[in-house]
């Protein structure tokens, strides 16, 4: 335009424009960033399909989500690891020459660590949203990070929150038995426990450490061997099956432990408050969870009740959202999609405490040298009128805590 | 301690009658026609799925169900035999083992398809209450489920010594030339026992789906167990079925106490080997 014709108006718009766009940088960065490729990878096939699609509910929520707090956009395409290691490498080369940029994933550690190792080849930065396996952090990759506790945390974190719930309630037990499923995972979770119950100087004894058979399908004998050794508190490592067939002979021996300590999943699924109603009640799962006290963690919640109504919210969800919202925030600050860039940015990551999703370290979250997020505490979580309910940590808490539990008699 | 064990040994005895109840039907199968049912396990699951049905469109309890299922599937085994099962009398038993666990797997597969892999159970009124005697503590439904597997052996033992048609079944089993001379209608009979065979694997399923729930991968474990205590007590005897079902039951639940619960099942197959290596023919079972 030349000089001549342009306005005093046409120089007072742009004048003001420009000062607009001085002030708010990043809304205007943020809106002139492409969409960012992410490869979302699950089991959502073979015998973890339903934990997987529970995982990708998260996905499916978070663009729309993260673009209205002021993320930039998230081109989300989906993986699948068919629960098995080899095809979850696979699945991830497949999704960074179809232009994935960044991997998150992929729940199950077995089929994580191989996928780590593909994006650590490939030099595309992989945010693991769960996976407990302690060594996927320690191998030195420069393109792997996690928000997620380790094997060794999740058990500390379970006799935390033990220590809590024997402070809150005023009652603390002499004796403890532990019930766990004879396989790979019941037996990593046993050994941690060896490990740590002597150093966290817990208060009660485990009189006893009692393995079942996972294909069982009578665990009465378990139920009266453990039911014999007296104990008061029942620490439980076991799946929803095995949950609802300990709770059944527990209620059928008239055993009523104080309370039943699960450290993992199974006690607070669905499945499980369904199948037992009202006997399902009261036992506490120590476990990562959402922190239903925070913000955006109402708003995703509000977000996947109507986007997936009547299903029950697993803290799996939450954890794959909160992947991709820490993806969505160093995308932002890094401006560029470039693997070095996006690594860069996602090791110098300093999401408060407030802005996040899930109960975890009261500082926010940020990664270590290795990628990795610490401090994240275990959830008491506790079923409650048939739902599950946070009861500890009591800064996070939804409901109180109920220790030691009612009779069985009357509730059914 | 010692109620504790005396409560296990009840129950194992309890819990012991209903997998010897399961196994009878593979003994008569076997002790007539020869043939060693690989379906025996999926059969069951049938079994347990129709007692299920009716419990949720009918609101039967599956004791109440036994007529009906043992009926349906005793029409089953009896068109099974004269369709398929006739024409492996006879042949290799590798032959056998393949067609019958083929069909094991159609039958399988079939529930995934109907019922889907998630266990289904028939949440009764009395699941979970439990009578207590002195120091023993039992189930309510083990007692039931106890009993009404020693009415159903009791009845088929009734049946074979002391019906025309019980005695000409056994006279097939023991000795073919002999019936065949005499005149029975040995195809007939054959396919009458195979569904009696069959109508008691039913039986056992409605009565065993008060102590487990249903999922169609539960049939493997059953199959082996019924081999286990056919084996143990000896092929075609039914006493002998249903005394090696209550030691295994025993045996496991002792077992589990005395050692770790997960290594019960070790016991089930150290006593399997143990008869087979003193006495071949089972405990109850004769010599050949």
């Amino acid at each position: 335009m030349p000089l001549d014709r342009i306005s005093r108006r046409a120089v007072l718009a742009g004048t003001s424009a420009a000062a607009i766009t001085a002030a708010m940088p990043i809304g205007r960065a943020v809106a002139a960033l492409p969409p960012l490729k992410v490869g979302v990878i699950h089991p959502t096939s073979g015998f973890m399909a339903l934990i997987g699609q529970i995982c990708n509910r998260g996905a499916a929520i978070a663009p729309a989500l993260l673009e209205e707090w002021g993320y930039p956009k998230l081109d989300i395409r989906y993986g699948d690891t068919e629960t098995n290691p080899d095809i979850s490498r696979a699945a991830g080369n497949r999704l960074i020459d179809n232009g994935a940029q960044i991997l998150v994933g992929a729940f199950d550690s077995g089929q994580t660590t191989t996928l780590a190792q593909a994006a650590e080849q490939r030099g595309i930065p992989l945010m693991i949203d769960i996976a407990g396996a302690p060594q996927i952090t320690e191998q030195g990759y420069k393109f792997v990070f996690r928000n997620f506790p380790r094997a060794p945390d999740i058990v500390g974190g379970a006799l935390t929150v033990h220590k809590q719930i024997f402070a809150v309630s005023g009652k603390v037990p002499d004796k403890c038995v532990c019930l766990y499923r004879n396989d790979t995972y019941g037996n990593a979770i046993k050994k941690a426990l060896d490990a740590m119950i002597p150093k966290f100087n817990m208060p009660y004894k485990v009189v006893e450490f009692i393995a079942y058979d996972p294909q069982a399908r009578d665990l009465s004998v378990e139920v009266a061997k453990a039911k014999s050794t007296g104990a008061e508190f029942v620490l439980a490592v076991s799946v929803a099956n095995d949950a609802i067939l300990l709770t059944r002979e527990m209620v059928k021996q008239r055993w009523l432990p104080w309370a039943i300590a699960a450290a993992g999943p199974g006690w607070y699924d669905q499945s499980y408050r369904k199948a037992l109603g009202k006997l399902g009640n009261y036992p506490i799962s120590t476990v990562p969870w959402q922190d239903p006290t925070k913000a955006r963690t109402k708003e995703v919640l509000a977000t996947l009740a109507k986007k997936f109504p009547g299903q029950a919210v697993d803290s799996s969800t939450m954890y794959t959202f909160e992947a991709l919202l820490i993806v969505a925030d160093a995308y932002k600050r890094a401006g560029s999609a470039a693997p070095q860039a996006l690594a860069e940015a996602l090791r110098h990551t300093e999401l408060p405490a407030k802005d996040t999703i899930t109960i975890g370290n009261p500082k926010g979250i940020f990664f270590d040298a290795k990628g990795q997020v610490n401090g994240i505490p275990m959830a008491g979580i506790q079923n409650l009128d048939g739902e599950p309910k946070v009861v500890l940590p009591i800064g996070s808490a939804e409901a109180k805590l109920v220790f030691p539990q009612p009779a069985w008699q009357g509730r059914a | 301690m010692l109620d504790v064990y005396l409560n296990q040994i009840v129950s194992g005895v309890l819990t012991g009658l209903v997998y010897g109840l399961s196994a009878l039907g593979l003994s008569v199968i076997f002790g007539v026609c020869r043939i060693i049912n690989f379906a025996h396990g999926e059969m069951m699951v049938v079994g347990m799925y129709l007692a299920l049905m009716l419990f949720r469109w009918a609101g039967l309890d599956p004791l109440l169900s036994i007529p009906i299922v043992g009926g349906v599937l005793f029409a089953a085994g009896y068109a099974l035999q004269g369709g398929l099962i006739n024409r492996l009398i006879g042949v290799p038993e590798h032959m056998q083992f393949i067609m019958l666990a083929a069909l094991a797997i159609v039958i399988v597969s079939s529930c995934l398809m109907i019922f889907g892999p998630d266990l289904q159970n028939a949440p009764l009124s009395y699941a979970y209450d439990s009578y207590q005697i002195g120091p023993i503590l039992v189930d309510k439904v083990k007692i039931m489920a106890g009993g009404a597997a020693l009415v159903v052996a009791a009845l088929l033992a009734a049946f074979f010594r002391w019906t025309y048609l019980g005695k000409a079944i056994r006279a097939c089993g023991d000795n073919l030339t002999g019936a065949v001379v005499i005149g029975l209608n040995v195809k007939r009979l054959y396919a009458l026992a195979f569904g009696i065979g069959a109508g008691c694997i039913g039986v056992a399923g409605c009565i065993l789906l008060l102590l487990v729930d249903v999922q169609p991968y539960l049939a493997t474990d059953y199959t082996l167990l019924a081999f286990v205590i056919v084996i143990v007590g000896g092929l075609g005897s039914l006493a002998g079925a249903l005394i090696a079902g209550v030691l295994i039951g025993v045996s496991e639940a002792v077992a589990g106490l005395l050692v770790q619960p997960s290594l019960k099942s070790v016991f089930s197959f150290a006593l399997l080997i143990l008869v087979l290596l003193l006495r071949p023919q089972g405990l109850f079972g004769r010599q050949a």
